[in-house]
C-alpha cells in the first residue's frame, strides 16, 4: 500500500535514502541539497538506517570515498549541488570510467560568478560527458522515485547515476507525494551483490589500472556502449517500477504533443509550468505540446527527433547556458540529432530561468507565441533567445 | 564485452608484475663488460627493476632487457666501470 504523504524534494529524497539504507554515504552540506546529508545524519544517529556515513571535508573527498566505498563492493550515495559538483568533477569521470554504480542527487543550483543560490541547470550540465547517466525531475514525487529507480539503474548499468531536480523549486517546495512501504522499496531494489570487489577475501583484484595507448580507447569505448546499453536498462527498471507503484516513467514525457503544431522541449520543474501554459493555449484551440526528456543521459535522441516530426514550429529551452557564441546544450544535441535524422522544422533556442529568475506561465505563454509567429510564416529571425531577460 | 579487455581494466589476476614487459619504454641500454666485472652484486640491489640476472652462487648473467627501463642506475654504481650504457636510438 503506497502511503501518502506531503514532503518536500528533499525530503523526499532522503526518504528514498533511508529505505534504501545504502551502506556508505559520504556526503559535504552545500545549498540547495544541504538537507539530504542532514536529514540523513538523523536517521543514522538515530539508528533508522544501518549505513556508514561519512561527514567528508570537501564535495572531492564526498566522491573520493564514495568511489572506494563503491569499489569495496559496497552500495553508495551522496547528495550535493553546483560548485560541489564542479568540485567534483574530476572524480566524476572516474566514477564512470571505473564503472561504478554511485547515485549522486544533485539538487539543481547555478554556478558561480556571479555567485548566487538558486536553480538553473549549469551544474549537471557541467557534468553532462563525464560518464553519469542523468536523470531529470519535475517534480518531488519524480525525484522520490527517480532516486529509487537510479539504484536499481546504475547496478545494471554499472554506471553512476545523477538524479536531478530544481533546488529550491523542487528541492524546498513541500507537495503531496505518494511513498512506498519500506518492505516494498527493500524487494524492488533488492541486495547488492557486486561481481568483483575489492573487500572480497578470495579475490585478489586490482581496480582503475593504468591503461595507455594500447588499451585505454578500449576501456573508453566500453563506457561509451555501456551508455547506449544503459537506455534499454532504463526502461526496463522503469517497468518494473510501474509494475510495482503504477506509475509510468519512460526515457522522456510528452504531454498534448501528437497533434501538436508547436511545441517546447523543456527539463525539470519548468515542464510543470508549461503544461499549464499548454492547457490554457488548448482551452483555446492552440494546438500547443512539450516533451520533457527525463534520461539527458543517455540521450534518446532518435526517439526524442520522432516524436517532433510532425511540429511546425520548435522551441528547445535550456536553463543553462553555453558560452559558446552559439546555443544552450539541449538545443545543440536535440537539433543535431534532428539534423542527422533529416527532420527539417523551424527551431529555436530558449535559455531561461537562469539563477532561479522566476519563469511563470506568461513566460512560457511568449514562447508560444513566438513559436505561432513562426509557425505560420516559416521564417526565424534569430535563433537563439534569452527569456524575460532585461538588455 | 571483449574477453580480451576486462570490465574498466579491472585486473583479476595477482602476481602479475612479470606481464608488465616495462623494456619497451628504454632508450639506453645497459652492456655487461664480463672482463671488469668483480660480480660484487651492488648492481643488483641497486636494481630497480631486479632485471640484472646471477646465478645463485652470484655470478652475474648480465640484464634482462624484457624488463630492463635503461635508467642506468646500474652503470652509475658500479665501482669497476664495468657496465656501460649505450643508445638504443
Amino acid at each position: 500500500m503506497a502511503i501518502r504523504e506531503r514532503l518536500s524534494g528533499n525530503e523526499a529524497v532522503a526518504t528514498a535514502m533511508k529505505q534504501i539504507n545504502p551502506d556508505v554515504v559520504a556526503a559535504y552540506p552545500i545549498t540547495p541539497s544541504t538537507e539530504i546529508p542532514q536529514y540523513f545524519s538523523n536517521f543514522v544517529a538515530n539508528g533508522t538506517v544501518s549505513t556508514e556515513f561519512i561527514p567528508v571535508e570537501s564535495e572531492h573527498s564526498a566522491m573520493s570515498a564514495c568511489i572506494g566505498a563503491s569499489a569495496a563492493g559496497g552500495r553508495v550515495m551522496t547528495a550535493t549541488s553546483s560548485q560541489g559538483l564542479a568540485y567534483m568533477w574530476e572524480m566524476l569521470n572516474i566514477a564512470a570510467g571505473m564503472r561504478l554504480p554511485i547515485i549522486l542527487i544533485d539538487a539543481n543550483r547555478a554556478i558561480s560568478a556571479p555567485i548566487n543560490i538558486h536553480n538553473d541547470h549549469s551544474d549537471s550540465m557541467g557534468a553532462r560527458d563525464t560518464g553519469f547517466i542523468q536523470l531529470y525531475c519535475e517534480n518531488n514525487q519524480e525525484a522520490y522515485d527517480n532516486t529509487i529507480m537510479a539504484v536499481k539503474i546504475a547496478e545494471r548499468a554499472k554506471l553512476p547515476v545523477m538524479v536531478c531536480y530544481d533546488g529550491f523549486i523542487t528541492s524546498h517546495s513541500v507537495e503531496n507525494i505518494l511513498l512506498m512501504e519500506d518492505e516494498e522499496v527493500k524487494n524492488f531494489i533488492g541486495e547488492y551483490t557486486p561481481e568483483e570487489y575489492l573487500l572480497n577475501p578470495d579475490r585478489n583484484i586490482s581496480m582503475g589500472p593504468l591503461a595507455l595507448q594500447d588499451s585505454f580507447f578500449e576501456f573508453r569505448k566500453q563506457l561509451a556502449d555501456a551508455m547506449v546499453e544503459s537506455k534499454e536498462i532504463i526502461k526496463e527498471v522503469s517497468s518494473e517500477f510501474a509494475k510495482v507503484t503504477g506509475r509510468n516513467y519512460g526515457l522522456y514525457e510528452k504531454y498534448m504533443l501528437d497533434d501538436a503544431e508547436v511545441g517546447i522541449v523543456i527539463l525539470n520543474s519548468s515542464a510543470g509550468t508549461a503544461k499549464d501554459t499548454v492547457d490554457e493555449l488548448r482551452a483555446k484551440g492552440v494546438k500547443a505540446g512539450l516533451l520533457k526528456p527525463r534520461a539527458f543521459r543517455p540521450l534518446p535522441y532518435v526517439e526524442i527527433t520522432n516524436e517532433l516530426k510532425n511540429l511546425k514550429a520548435l522551441a528547445i529551452m535550456d536553463k543553462a547556458d553555453s558560452i559558446n557564441a552559439y546555443s544552450g546544450p539541449l538545443f545543440s544535441e536535440i537539433t543535431s540529432a534532428m539534423y542527422t535524422a533529416k527532420l527539417d522544422i523551424p527551431t529555436i533556442n530558449y535559455v531561461y530561468g537562469l539563477g532561479g529568475r522566476d519563469v511563470k506561465t506568461d513566460d512560457i505563454l511568449t514562447v508560444y507565441e513566438k513559436l505561432l509567429q513562426i509557425a505560420s510564416s516559416g521564417k526565424i529571425d534569430q535563433v537563439k533567445h534569452y527569456l524575460n531577460v532585461e538588455e | 564485452m571483449s574477453k580480451k579487455f576486462s570490465l574498466a581494466g579491472m585486473i583479476t589476476k595477482d602476481g602479475n608484475s612479470l606481464d608488465l614487459k616495462t623494456g619497451d619504454w628504454r632508450i639506453r641500454y645497459p652492456v655487461h663488460l664480463k672482463e671488469k666485472c668483480k660480480h660484487c652484486m651492488l648492481c643488483v640491489v641497486y636494481c630497480p627493476e631486479d632485471c640484472i640476472r646471477h646465478t645463485e652462487d652470484a655470478k652475474l648473467l648480465g640484464m634482462d632487457l624484457q624488463y630492463c627501463k635503461g635508467c642506468g642506475v646500474c652503470a652509475k654504481v658500479c665501482p669497476f666501470d664495468a657496465i656501460e650504457m649505450k643508445s638504443d636510438v
